[in-house]
């Protein structure tokens, strides 16, 4: 059959099942979304203010979902607009398709207007780019870019279309074919059987082995790592927890992995991880670290990482494999199935002293104590009254790191945090696209003062699609966790992190037609976010907190795990 | 410790960007690179030959069998692989030289590409040792010129990657 160039893209858009997209027109794009006019019935196209906030919302649809998010964005400014998004998709292994359009072909290479090589730009922070020259090539290019997205370690990937290939009057054959089917056809075929999309299916010796070294631990330790989210192998690892009987520690990317309030979480491991969490990954005999890559913010100083351990890497990208701390023993393979795997081979456990010598250095270190509000009340009052299933986005920084250790995250896509980035302005975007995903869930965005400048221009979408998000703001009149840094290792120089500025956030979320309230104590606290629960409409509560709260615990970057700098 | 890596990609328009861009990131020098179609023209092969300490070379094995474009990698040791590279060297010459020159020439087995009252371009094609030889023989003569390819290379025997 043949038809236009752009329906087979949004065919191929329907093929894929994407409902749901999000991004900004302008001119090299002008064909796409002409006919994304034809399918508005079929697919809903969200306009954010900014390509950043597009890019972040189908990153922040992806993560809570699980399906591939889409981000349209035109050429030149609007496609390097995206890339603080793009790169923030790869950090975190979330699938995102991103298409973009560049000028036709007599125009490329030629410093024509509003031109930028993207696919070049792209090239790093994508797990693959495609340049389209040839509309005949557009269904197998789409279906291999969604298949590269979703399958194996998920990732962003970029296609750039010259703006020839989409005029109106280029024709191609296509045929539809279901996603679940399509991806025996043509060009995906070959690269199924060449780098085997689907994860490898995992070693059975290599599983009996970690059977044998679970038999023969007296003190084992698991990790959680955003792995386990990835692959929405949850219970898996929860069978898995319950039948060794061990603690959990939990890494910023894992959150959602393992219940929060489960009995066996040791709370969050690394630079702000909990000591029961640190103490028990310094004490151990054997790690288990199920879809972790050991970043410098978990495994702080490689060389003495979990150094009286036998440490076990199960992850389902081989290239993560003793790059960041040397193993001695792996998996590769999906967690889920590699999981499912072992525990079938698993009986069950007990480790009483050693969890009873652990679990209870979870408690919550001392606040401070503030006559202000403090960041904790301020998370108490959410975590009371917002539903259990809440999903949370978090921005960078001080706020990100209490939600994280204050809430309690059940399953995955609960918690949308840029862990491996660590994106100042991720928030707002993220929590559209979960709203999006989520109509029926509460969607609450924490920010700080700093990272809520950067992007508050989302307030327009938030307002124009009626989403009703509650943004939390920890104002605190400072770059918190810079702050931190300077007043710890910087003998008290605030260069440059005072921020004694506006806008008033009360005004600015009225100005965008939304709620303001302002908060300065908890019984504040508790009414402002009542009523926001029961608004209907997107809402801004400024909470007013003292600048000198800190992150605690705090291990220095580099430092050993167990060398609190504050406790 | 050098290493070479042999790599077989699809042959489109940007691969070799993505190649290099993973050698790059991790700051080590490529000493040499030579691309070219195989007996398939949509696939090319790529010899890399880096300077680096051995667990990084593997890192980066990993990372490039990722890449969508990459068909297959093999970093291949020095024993089991044929490596050849091609130079040109324009040298010096007078008539008075000339002879000189060429005994260097036949006993390396290059051979003269062309000619002028001043200068001889002589061609050889050799592994990197030997081509460093016949370079410092030349040497005396004053080098005008000099031009090499990077190594190609290919498993040695039957096997094949």
């Amino acid at each position: 059959m043949k038809i236009r160039a752009t329906q087979a893209i949004m065919e191929c858009l329907l093929e894929q099942e994407v409902d749901t997209v999000f991004g900004y027109p302008g001119g090299s794009i002008l064909n796409v979304y002409d006919e994304l006019y034809n399918y508005r019935d079929k697919i809903t196209h969200i306009l954010t203010a900014h390509e950043q906030g597009a890019a972040h919302a189908a990153d922040g649809y992806a993560r809570s979902t699980g399906k591939v998010g889409v981000c349209f964005a035109t050429s030149g400014p609007g496609a390097t607009n995206l890339t603080t998004g793009i790169a923030t998709a790869y950090m975190d292994s979330s699938p995102v398709v991103f298409l973009t359009c560049n000028v036709a072909e007599p125009y490329l290479g030629k410093d024509s207007f509003q031109e930028v090589d993207i696919t070049g730009i792209a090239m790093p922070i994508t797990k693959a780019t495609y340049l389209v020259r040839d509309a005949q090539t557009i269904p197998d290019v789409m279906r291999e870019a969604f298949a590269v997205a979703a399958t194996g370690r998920p990732g962003p990937v970029l296609i750039d279309f010259l703006k020839n290939v989409t005029a109106p009057s280029v024709e191609i054959d296509y045929e539809f074919v279901p996603w679940t089917q399509n991806r025996r056809l043509g060009s995906i075929k070959a690269l199924a059987d060449a780098h085997e999309l689907k994860a490898p299916e995992p070693n059975s010796d290599d599983i009996d082995i970690l059977a044998d070294m679970i038999a023969q631990s007296e003190k084992p330790l698991l990790i959680c790592g955003g792995g386990v989210v990835r692959a929405r192998a949850d219970k898996e690892f929860r069978e898995l927890a319950e039948k060794l009987d061990a603690p959990v520690a939990i890494t910023v990317m894992g959150g959602g992995g393992f219940p929060g309030g489960h009995p066996l979480t040791a709370g969050m491991i690394g630079m702000h991880g909990s000591q029961a969490s640190n103490v028990a990954c310094n004490e151990c005999d054997l790690l288990i670290a199920v879809g972790c890559r050991f970043s410098d913010r978990v495994a702080l100083q490689p060389e003495t990482f979990a150094s009286q351990a036998k440490i076990v890497q199960i992850d389902i990208d081989r290239s993560e494999i003793d790059k960041n701390v040397l193993t001695d023993h792996h998996i590769v393979g999906n967690a889920k199935r590699v999981l499912e795997l072992l525990n079938q081979r698993l009986g069950q456990y007990s480790h009483p002293e050693w969890k009873e010598h652990i679990l209870p250095l979870r408690q919550p270190s001392i606040p401070r104590v503030s006559e202000q509000l403090t960041p904790k009340q301020v998370l108490e009052t959410i975590r009371r009254l917002a539903p259990q299933d809440t999903i949370v986005a978090t921005d960078v920084g001080q706020h990100q790191m209490w939600s994280i250790q204050h809430f309690h995250f059940d399953y995955p896509g609960q918690l949308l945090t840029s862990g491996g980035f660590g994106t100042m302005g991720f928030g707002l975007g993220a929590a559209i696209g979960a709203k999006m995903g989520n109509p029926d869930k509460v969607v609450v965005h924490t920010t700080g003062d700093g990272c809520f400048r950067m992007n508050c221009n989302e307030l327009a979408t938030v307002e124009h699609y009626k989403l009703p998000i509650i943004t939390v703001v920890f104002n605190n009149g400072t770059l918190g966790m810079v702050r931190q840094w300077q007043h710890l290792i910087y003998h008290e120089r605030y260069s440059e992190t005072t921020l004694d500025r506006g806008p008033d956030f009360v005004k600015l979320a009225e100005a965008y037609g939304l709620k303001g309230f302002r908060v300065t104590t908890q019984a504040e606290m508790e009414k402002a976010f009542r009523e926001a629960l029961s608004a209907g409409c997107g809402c801004v509560i400024d909470c007013m907190l003292d600048m000198d709260e800190m992150v605690r615990p705090m291990v220095a970057g580099g430092a050993h795990i167990t060398d609190f700098l504050l406790h | 410790m050098k290493q070479t890596i042999s790599v077989l990609v699809e042959n489109r328009a940007g691969v070799l960007n993505r190649i290099t861009n993973l050698f790059s990131r991790r700051a080590f020098n490529i000493e040499s690179l030579a691309v070219g179609t195989t007996d398939d023209p949509t696939i090319s092969r790529i010899t890399i030959i880096v300077d680096s300490g051995n667990s990084v070379v593997e890192q980066v094995e990993k990372q490039l069998n990722k890449l969508v474009d990459v068909i297959k990698v093999r970093t291949l040791d020095e024993n089991s692989l044929i490596g050849r590279e091609l130079v040109l060297i324009k040298v010096n010459a007078t008539p008075k030289t000339r002879q000189d020159i060429m005994t260097i020439c036949e006993l390396m087995g290059a051979r003269v590409a062309d000619i002028s009252p001043t200068s001889l371009t002589l061609e050889l094609s050799d592994t990197p040792d030997r081509i460093e030889v016949f370079e410092d023989m030349l040497r005396p003569f004053s080098i005008k010129a000099l031009a090499r390819t990077g190594v190609i290379a290919l498993q040695k025997g039957s096997g094949n990657i």
